[in-house]
């Protein structure tokens, strides 16, 4: 609990986050900033949890446990992400999105 | 009797077919010839032994034949209707296996020698054991079922070896000829079966041939167009086998046939295969016989006496010696299907059943020998032509006289086999239909006029300046030439009458002294004839052609029943039927087939465009299909 900060507003930070990392997942031309965007978009559900635990349900901490949980499984995705990225690299000397069409065939 | 070393009889062939045929690259030819002559070998002594316990030893019980078969049942389709594989011991099918035994054996030695240095040696004697193997199948087939299996596969490997020069396209032509030629017959045969199967609730030959059976009995209860149904089965049936026999009008595959090797000649086209459709109307001869009194019997009759007679005109203006033989088992074949014919039953009126498997017994031998010997002949002289040939008997003296006593004995010259079983068939026309007896005689008659045209045709007449002398052939070939001379020369003395008969019981056969004398006496006018016309070059042959002419120019040309043949199939059937429906098929069928393929491919190939490949696509699609569906649930929520 924060004082003076209502959850509207934390709620409204959360889905400014969520939707600026749809927007860079979407528009974004390098995979990096892709996998960034990505970042982003589990950032605010990770903060979403906690606030909701924190405001609603203040004797239990299902939610905060379970952001912990998110923030490894995406340190674990990262990881194997930057792998594919670099792999991909080795392949076609890029990381550009318009250069992985070819993979499609 | 023991039986589980006859179903050993068939083995060995197959075995050896197998053998050959899987390790066809890696076997020395060699050790292939050995391997097939030696497995035959044992074959045949297996089957002589068979012969001997049979015949002399177990067969005989209270002075009547039995029959004995082992069964496995294949198939079953109710109680009674099944399918059997086993082996059917009785007369006929003793007599046939020493039959195929002896003319495959000479077959096999003599092709030693005659096929040296080809380059399918091995797929030969391969082809030989497979025909050997179905052949036994065929005369030990204890049901219609099996036996149409092994007649099938007889089929197969006549087509095989009748193509077995591959490369010339005229023996490919034969050999497709032959076998949808015979296919077709077959398909009559099938019908009957099928027909037999449904309305007597068996196929198998014991119960079938049974004088006192259902079969035979319930004749008359079943009609369908004036006649008995049952004997529509036997007409359809007999189709069959006289496609396999060649007999008028479905001859015309035989002699296309004689683009094999002489062997396979030897051996299929003249004393085995050819043979089968004969052995078909003996092994169903009590239904034949007692089904609507013998309607069917009848059709056997006429038709073997016009393909004797058909064949026998054929026989005398052909000028490739191989056609000659070719029209010449044709008309021997008629002659046993019309002795089939007039044959009675019991006792001595069997006497025409009786004269009809002697006949098929020596003529095997003496038939086989003359195909063997113009091998022998045209291995010498690298030609199949008359005209190529002449005084040969200076040069292949071995040739000359076994050639010589086998055309004796096919003209009936006494004391040779083929007098004696001629004038069996002979006495049986004569007391059963005076018609068929004198075609029968006339015939015979003709027969010895061109065997002997043949005679003096290859080993005298001119002596044609040969590029290379022709040469006496090697002992492989000469002795299984020798072999059979002696086998024609001495068939005849056995008396035949008392082991293999319609009833099985065996009679005393007599020779009937005048009919012998008339039909020896008119051999013997044939033989003179030939003896002025053709032993030494002279005009009387072109004079006389002359005298015939068109008669002659038809004979020739095989009475055109190739040419309408070909305009009924190629004319009428092709243009007017085949060609509207390939049509239908092409324009109909297979149009709505390709038309649904074609309009996959073009649905398919317009919404391909949607796969861009970029993921960033893909991920705009699914969140523009999350936010349309929360905007219709909010929508919907909120009402």
């Amino acid at each position: 609990m924060i004082e003076g900060v209502t959850i509207y507003d934390i709620l409204t930070l959360t889905t400014i986050l969520f939707f600026i990392g749809v927007y860079g997942f979407l528009t974004r031309k390098n995979l990096i900033s892709i996998l960034i965007s990505v970042e982003m978009i589990l950032n605010a559900s990770v903060v979403n949890f906690v606030i909701i635990n924190k405001y609603l349900y203040p004797d239990v901490l299902q939610g905060v446990l379970f952001s912990i949980f998110i923030i490894a499984v995406a340190a674990a995705e990262t990881a194997l992400a930057v792998a594919i990225i670099i792999n991909l690299y080795r392949q076609i000397s890029s990381v550009e999105v318009k250069d992985t069409e070819v993979m499609k065939y | 009797m023991n039986l589980t070393y006859i179903t050993l009889i068939p083995m060995i062939p197959l075995l050896v077919f197998l053998v050959l045929g899987i390790f066809n690259k890696k076997i020395k030819p060699l050790v292939s010839g050995y391997v097939g002559v030696f497995g035959l070998l044992a074959s045949a002594m297996l089957s002589f032994y068979a012969a001997y316990e049979y015949f002399f030893v177990h067969g005989k019980v209270d002075g009547v034949f039995q029959t004995f078969s082992i069964k496995s049942v294949w198939m079953n389709f109710t109680e009674t209707l099944h399918i059997d594989m086993g082996v059917l011991v009785d007369p006929i099918s003793v007599m046939m296996l020493v039959v195929v035994s002896v003319v495959s054996l000479m077959v096999h030695i003599y092709s030693r020698g005659y096929m040296k240095g080809d380059d399918g040696y091995t797929r030969f004697f391969a082809f030989l054991s497979l025909f050997t193997f179905s052949m036994y199948g065929l005369v030990l087939a204890t049901n219609l079922f099996q036996i149409y299996i092994f007649w099938e596969l007889v089929g197969v490997s006549s087509y095989l070896l009748i193509g077995y020069y591959y490369t010339k396209t005229s023996a490919i032509a034969a050999a497709k000829k032959a076998f949808i030629v015979t296919r077709f017959a077959d398909f009559g045969f099938l019908i009957g079966i099928i027909v037999i199967g449904y309305y007597t609730g068996t196929f198998d030959f014991e119960t079938l041939n049974n004088p006192e059976g259902s079969a035979i009995l319930n004749w008359a209860s079943t009609s369908f167009m004036g006649l008995s149904i049952i004997t529509w089965a036997l007409i359809l049936i007999f189709i069959g086998g006289a496609g396999k026999s060649a007999m008028f009008p479905l001859h015309i595959w035989l002699p296309d046939a004689m683009e094999g090797p002489t062997p396979v000649s030897a051996l299929i086209h003249a004393a085995t295969m050819v043979v089968a459709g004969i052995f078909l109307v003996a092994r169903l001869f009590p239904m034949y016989y007692f089904v609507e009194d013998g309607f069917a019997l009848n059709i056997v009759a006429y038709v073997g006496a016009f393909s004797a007679l058909f064949a026998a005109v054929i026989a005398i203006t052909q000028t490739d010696i191989k056609r000659v033989l070719a029209f010449s088992t044709m008309s021997q074949l008629g002659y046993m299907m019309l002795a089939l014919g007039v044959s009675g039953y019991e006792g001595h009126e069997g006497v025409g059943y009786m004269a009809a498997m002697f006949h098929l017994f020596t003529h095997a031998m003496f038939k086989a020998l003359l195909f063997l010997g113009a091998g022998s002949v045209i291995h010498a002289v690298h030609s199949n032509y008359l005209n190529d040939m002449g005084s040969l008997r200076k040069y292949m003296p071995i040739t000359n006289i076994t050639f010589l006593i086998a055309a004796l004995a096919i003209a009936g010259v006494p004391p040779l086999a083929g007098f004696w079983s001629k004038d069996e068939i002979l006495v049986a026309a004569f007391e059963h239909n005076k018609l068929i007896y004198y075609v029968g005689v006339f015939v015979a008659g003709l027969t010895a006029f061109y065997m002997f045209r043949l005679y003096f045709g290859i080993f005298w007449g001119k002596d044609r300046s040969y590029e290379h002398a022709p040469k006496e052939s090697p002992l492989s070939m000469t002795f299984p030439l020798i072999v059979l001379a002696v086998l024609s020369a001495v068939a005849g003395f056995m008396p035949f009458s008392e082991y293999v008969t319609a009833d099985k019981a065996g009679f005393q056969a007599h020779l009937n002294y005048p009919l012998a004398a008339v039909a020896t006496s008119v051999g013997l006018l044939g033989i003179s004839l030939a003896w002025v016309f053709y032993k030494k070059e002279n005009t009387l042959p072109d004079v006389y052609a002359k005298i015939f002419g068109p008669f002659y120019k038809w004979a020739s040309d095989k009475f055109y029943f190739d040419e309408i043949y070909l305009f009924i199939t190629k004319k009428i059937i092709f243009k007017y039927i085949s060609a509207p429906i390939a049509k239908f098929d092409k324009k109909y069928v297979d149009g709505t087939m390709e038309g649904i393929g074609n309009k996959t491919v073009l649905v398919s190939k317009t919404i391909k465009g949607m796969q861009s490949g970029k993921v960033q696509d893909y991920a705009f699609g699914f969140i523009a299909g999350v936010v349309v569906l929360v905007i219709v649930g909010i929508y919907l929520w909120s009402n």
